[in-house]
Parts: structure tokens; sequence; C-alpha cells
């Protein structure tokens, strides 16, 4: 087994979370985003295709999910960085007897909610659970669970998955999400009901190119000023929505390729989000040989090439669906994973770039978050300031239940050992 | 009747560091064994069998040397006095 590092991560710090077929890492830097220290690997022989780190009422917890080949999956999650890992004694989400499902991965972790003790996680087989206790219990979301249109939904080649989360940053009763396949879909209703959100997104793996739903959805990502602004990457297709997604408008306009997986909106400015173009689904890796990410900022007009510092040949590279996320910094870091097993890391805007991680497993999740939630003097999340009267009542008693038991360094705690510790 | 069951060491680290546990069952199946073990060590079920009751994909599990899913699985019966294995079976990449 590797030797297992820990970073040390003080506020205003930036942690890149990265998931990998093998493990988790956590990539630490200060707020300049030039040198980088490496933790890991944690959940070791396990693929993590999801991470987030919760600051939310002061918390600082690190939540990853594991799929063990042999011992089912589960989320796990640290208090410190990484150094004392809880697994839970019973597995916290599962799906009811009566369903006749059972849970193969977690594919995402949402912790945006204004309400500090609120998650979601993601699921396949494609459903979304959520827990109003900051991850002590979970339950499935009932109007997705029993969706009627369930019994259609179909696996791509990654499983049959809800891989994204898209809360609306204002209005807490709507939320977008999407799966492969089954596309998108919002509520409007806090989650009771669920409306296929596909108009105008094409299916060229299904006889109807447009059905009401059933595409291969990979990303989705909201615009950060105008929350009915929406960038979609399809299994074939990059599109635009401006009501929410009730309907999509193409916007591959000078990219190599439409095909793609990952897609990430720039956490501050208009008009602005990134790709990583796949040439093709026959041959899944970036057109010419060639590394780009591709920005558009006039929300998908054009889209302009970054390759400052990224390889320009012979780079038949992947870069999976989650596997690029941002910081909250000023300028945004932009970072993604391969499949190869490289971390790039921008702190420019994605001007340029740096490998910030490498030889390790193939990388299929990459999230950011700054320590210490959204306080530090550089940044200037959106939401974070909006409901901050509300958050500082609830982050009390959050604290006080989440006060983190400390354990020898590296050693497993089980949840009965965490359950005593938040009874104290 | 008294059934001996060999886990492996990741697994004993949810029951009191055991990587043999003497379990005292009536029915004399797999299904019924499986039961008394998790009374005993409740931490054990969810990582061998899954929300539906069905042994997860790749573990095998052992009785009298012979693996159940030849034998009925959990149908299979457990005679008093066998040994009884669960074990990861060979898989990943």
């Amino acid at each position: 087994m590797p030797s297992v590092q820990h970073v040390k991560a003080k506020k205003g710090d930036v942690l890149v979370l990265v998931g990998t077929m093998k493990g988790a890492f956590v990539v630490r830097s200060d707020a300049a985003r030039k040198r980088w220290s490496v933790g890991g690997p944690y959940s070791v022989g396990s693929p993590v295709y999801a991470m987030a780190l919760d600051t939310r009422a002061g918390r600082n917890r690190l939540w990853f999910s594991n799929q063990s080949f042999r011992w089912g999956t589960f989320l796990s999650s640290s208090d410190d960085f990484g150094k004392t890992v809880t697994e839970p004694e019973t597995y916290s989400i599962k799906f009811p007897a009566d369903s006749g499902l059972a849970l193969k991965n977690i594919w995402q972790i949402n912790v945006t909610s204004d309400d500090p003790d609120t998650i979601y996680c993601g699921v396949e087989p494609s459903c979304l659970f959520v827990s109003r206790d900051a991850g002590q219990s979970w339950s499935p979301v009932e109007g997705l669970l029993k969706h009627p249109h369930r019994p259609k939904w179909t696996p791509g080649g990654g499983g049959m998955c809800l891989h994204t989360i898209v809360p609306h940053p204002t209005n807490p009763e709507s939320m977008i999400i999407a799966m492969s396949t089954g596309g998108c879909y919002r509520t409007d209703d806090g989650g009771a009901t669920w409306t296929a959100r596909n108009q105008g997104v094409r299916c060229e793996f299904m006889p109807d190119k447009f059905p009401e739903f059933g595409q291969c959805v990979h990303k989705i990502g909201r615009d950060a000023a105008n929350p009915d602004r929406l960038y979609l990457q399809n299994h074939w297709g990059l599109y635009r929505s401006d009501n929410g997604g009730d309907s999509w408008t193409d916007i591959a306009h000078g990219v190599p390729s439409d095909f793609g997986f990952c897609m990430v909106a720039h956490p501050h400015d208009p008009d602005t989000a990134y790709i990583v173009p796949i040439e093709s689904d026959q041959y899944r890796c970036t057109p010419e040989g060639k590394l780009r990410v591709y920005r558009t900022r006039n929300a998908g007009k054009s889209w302009e090439p970054m390759t400052k510092g990224l390889p320009q040949k012979n780079a038949m590279e992947t870069v999976l669906r989650d596997a690029m996320g941002s910081d909250t910094l000023d300028p945004a870091g932009i970072y993604f994973g391969t499949r190869s097993g490289k971390v790039y890391g921008s702190n420019d805007d994605g001007r340029s770039w740096q490998v910030i991680l490498e030889g390790v497993p193939p990388v299929v999740s990459v999230h950011a978050a700054v320590v210490g939630g959204e306080a530090s003097s550089t940044s200037r999340g959106h939401r974070a300031t909006k409901s901050a009267g509300k958050k500082s009542a609830k982050a009390k008693s959050a604290k006080a239940k989440t006060k983190p038991a400390r354990t020898k360094p590296g050693a497993r705690k089980s949840a009965g050992a965490k359950r005593k510790s938040r009874a104290r | 009747m008294s059934i001996t069951v060999r886990i492996p060491s990741y697994l004993a680290g949810f029951a009191d560091g055991r990587n043999v546990i003497t379990v005292q069952d009536r029915a004399g199946d797999v299904r019924s064994l499986l039961l008394a073990l998790w009374r005993l060590h409740p931490a054990l079920q969810d990582r061998i069998v899954d929300e539906q009751g069905e042994i997860r994909q790749h573990i095998n599990i052992f009785v009298d040397g012979e693996v159940i899913r030849l034998t009925g699985n959990q149908e299979t019966p457990v005679p008093d006095g066998v040994e009884v294995m669960i074990v990861p079976a060979v898989s990943g990449g």
C-alpha cells in the first residue's frame, strides 16, 4: 500500500479534490495557487467518483464516495482534511427495500444549499438523495425515485447515473439535475415533481433524434450572473438554455468537436464557460493530439482554445464529465484531470496551465474549494453573502453538532465512535 | 447448532477485530446464518449484502468448501459444525 500523506490547510487555502479509480487525493495551495502539496491517497483501491468540501456553518468537512468492488458503496468524511476518516458502521445511502433497487455508485455530492445541514447526492441507479442533518441520515427524493419515466431510463457507458445537481441560486424550490441516459429534469416544487427539460437537445443514438427524454447529457453548468442561463455538454452537442432548461440552443460554434464530457461555468464572470472537446464517441480522445480547454466569454457565440502549458502534440487525453472544476477566487482557478492520471490547474481564468498532480490512477472527479468558506479576502462568490444572517443563526447548532472527534492520525473511526463523540 | 464463520481482515475491523466468529443458528441455511451474524455484528451486513439482501457481486461464501453460487445461494443448507468462509472474489482491474 502507498504511504499516505496529509495536507495542512488554513483558511483561504485552495483544495483541489481529485477522485481517481483507485483512491482520492487532496491537493493544496495557498491563494496564489502556484505551489501545490498533495494529501492522500484516501480510500485506497476504491473508485472515488464524488468529493466535496463542505465549508458551511464553520465546517471544513471533506466528503468522498467510496465504490468498493467488494464491500459496496458508501460515503465517508473527514473534518481534518483526511487525517482522520470516518467510515460509517452502517451505510447511510440506501434504496428502500420495496424499490427493488440497490446502490451501485455515488456520482455527485452537492453542498451548496443555503441550509447548511442540507446535502444532496446523485447516485447510480439514477436517483437523488437528500440529507437534512448534515449527512447523518439520507432519504431518496420520492419524486425521482417513483418517476414514471424510470422504466425507460437506460444506462450509458458509465452506468445509469444521476451525475449532475444544479440547485437554483435564489429559489430553494427549484433545481435541475442531469442523468445519463435520461437527460435533464427540473423541479420547481422542492422535489415533489420533476419535468423533463430536453427540448432541442439531440439524441444521436435514438430513432427519434429529439425525444422528450432519453438524452445522454454529460454535464450542465449554470451561468454566474443569470440563473436562467445554463450550459450543457451532451453526448454529441453543445447547448445553452436561457430559460432554466425549458429549451436549448446549439452553441457549438468554432469548436473542433461538439462531443465531450465536462462543462464548467465560470464562478463569477457572466457568459463564461469551459469545456474540453473530445473527438468522437468512437475515439474518445482530444482531437489532433492536442489537449485544449475551450472557453467562451459570450455565452457560446464563439469559443477560444486555451493551450498555454498544455501539450499540443501526442496528447491522447480524455477528461471525463466530472473531472473539471473551479475554485471561487478572483481570478478563478480552473482545474481538470485526465484518464492518464494528470491534473492540470490554472490560476488565471484558464489563460495558462501547470501540472499540479501526476502519476495517479485515471481521474474521474475534480472539485475545488476554498478552505474556511468563501470568506477569504480574495474571493467573491455570489452565493456566500446571500443569506449570511440565516447561516449565522444555524451555524452555532451545526458547529456544536459536528465537532470533530480526534483519534490517532490516519486511524479509521467507526460511525459508532462518531455518534459517541457527538453525544458528549 | 454452532457454526464457525471465517471473515477476511477488512471485515474483522467491523466485528470487534475477530476473524473467526462462532454463530448459534437454528434454521440451518445461509440466509438464517447471515441474519444471526448481523445480530452479532451489525456493521457486517451492509458490507456483505446490498439493500435487497443479495450477496454483493464480488463476495463469495463457501459452506464446507463449496461456493454457494453452485449449491443454492442463500438457501444452501448449513449443517451443524461446518465452517463457513466469506471471501472476497477475484475481481477488479
